[in-house]
């Protein structure tokens, strides 16, 4: 990451209570391509009987990763609100494993920027969800990615 | 309290509309704070407007994904209510709308199956504050079902 991109992905970690709380982490962020992790946490689990995390820890973490491969791609700080957020569950998280989420931001117009992505445990190839969404830019009031 | 019996434990669910039974076997719904409520017959999901669920401290604004685990959640609690499952359904696919910014404040939501066959349900769920009328936003998604003709 460089030193812009370095700041601003500490920031997503830990500006919003709810990222913070979740444990989020931006491991890179570089041309409009975003990784980020959440560690296991038993909090989190979806299905106790077999302690795979819940669908909902997967929805804001590629919310958030989202947002953090748009703002990579415009390359300042800048407001933007979720549009729309589509996720195919292609199989559960594994147990006691890391969530990581890898996004795109593919295309950018002047008004909406575009991504797709994945989350996978240890995988990429073997990923937990697919997703697509969209994201509007130079939103009038300042949202960070994932803020309503 | 602990499930050991997932299709008992569900059959008593909708005899007794005791979600608040469901919400404690699920940690994650916990963590969420989620609270149902039947009313006039159908189900009401509410999230409170807590710190750790704020995605922007800024506004501030409730976090998107939050919004989403909440209407993915009334989706689900609305099977479990209206159809016979001996599983909880499993999410093949969501698409969320985000219509207004999520203030800080309780937030409900109310699901309805569009269609159901014997494998897949399709649901649309709407989160509001305050107004029904002016949806903060929208999901639907089609969910796999477990019942005893699958």
């Amino acid at each position: 990451m460089g030193a812009l991109d370095g700041i601003i992905g500490k920031l997503f970690g830990s500006i919003s209570p709810h990222t913070r709380s979740l444990g989020f982490e931006v491991v890179s962020m570089k041309d409009g391509v975003a990784v980020a992790k959440i560690p296991y946490s038993a909090e989190l689990v979806g299905d106790p009987l077999s302690g795979v995390l819940h669908g909902g820890v997967v929805t804001s973490m590629l919310d958030t990763t989202g947002g953090v491969a748009v703002i990579s791609a415009v390359g300042l700080p800048t407001p933007i609100a979720t549009l729309d957020l589509r996720i195919d569950y292609l199989r559960p998280s594994k147990p006691g494993e890391d969530l990581f989420a890898r996004v795109e931001c593919y295309k950018k117009t002047h008004n909406v920027a575009f991504t797709r992505g994945v989350a996978y445990n240890g995988d990429e190839a073997d990923p937990v969800a697919s997703m697509a969404a969209t994201y509007m830019l130079r939103t009038q009031a300042f949202r960070a990615p994932g803020g309503g | 309290m602990a499930v050991r019996d997932p299709e008992e434990f569900l059959a008593e669910l909708r005899k007794t509309g005791r979600f608040d039974r469901l919400i404690d076997a699920i940690p994650y719904a916990r963590y969420l704070g989620l609270n149902v409520r039947i009313v006039d017959g159908d189900l009401l999901t509410t999230m409170p407007g807590v710190d750790k669920l704020i995605g922007n401290p800024v506004l501030p604004a409730l976090h998107g994904g939050t919004v989403g685990a909440l209407l993915e959640s009334a989706a689900i609690f609305k099977l479990l209510w209206e159809v016979e499952s001996i599983a909880v359904p499993k999410t093949i696919n969501i698409t969320v709308d985000y219509l207004r910014s999520a203030r800080v404040v309780d937030t409900l939501a109310r699901a309805t199956i569009t269609k159901h066959g014997r494998r897949v349900a399709n649901v649309q769920a709407r989160a509001w504050q305050g107004d029904e009328a002016k949806p903060i936003a929208a999901l639907h998604g089609h969910f796999l079902l477990k019942t005893r003709d699958t």
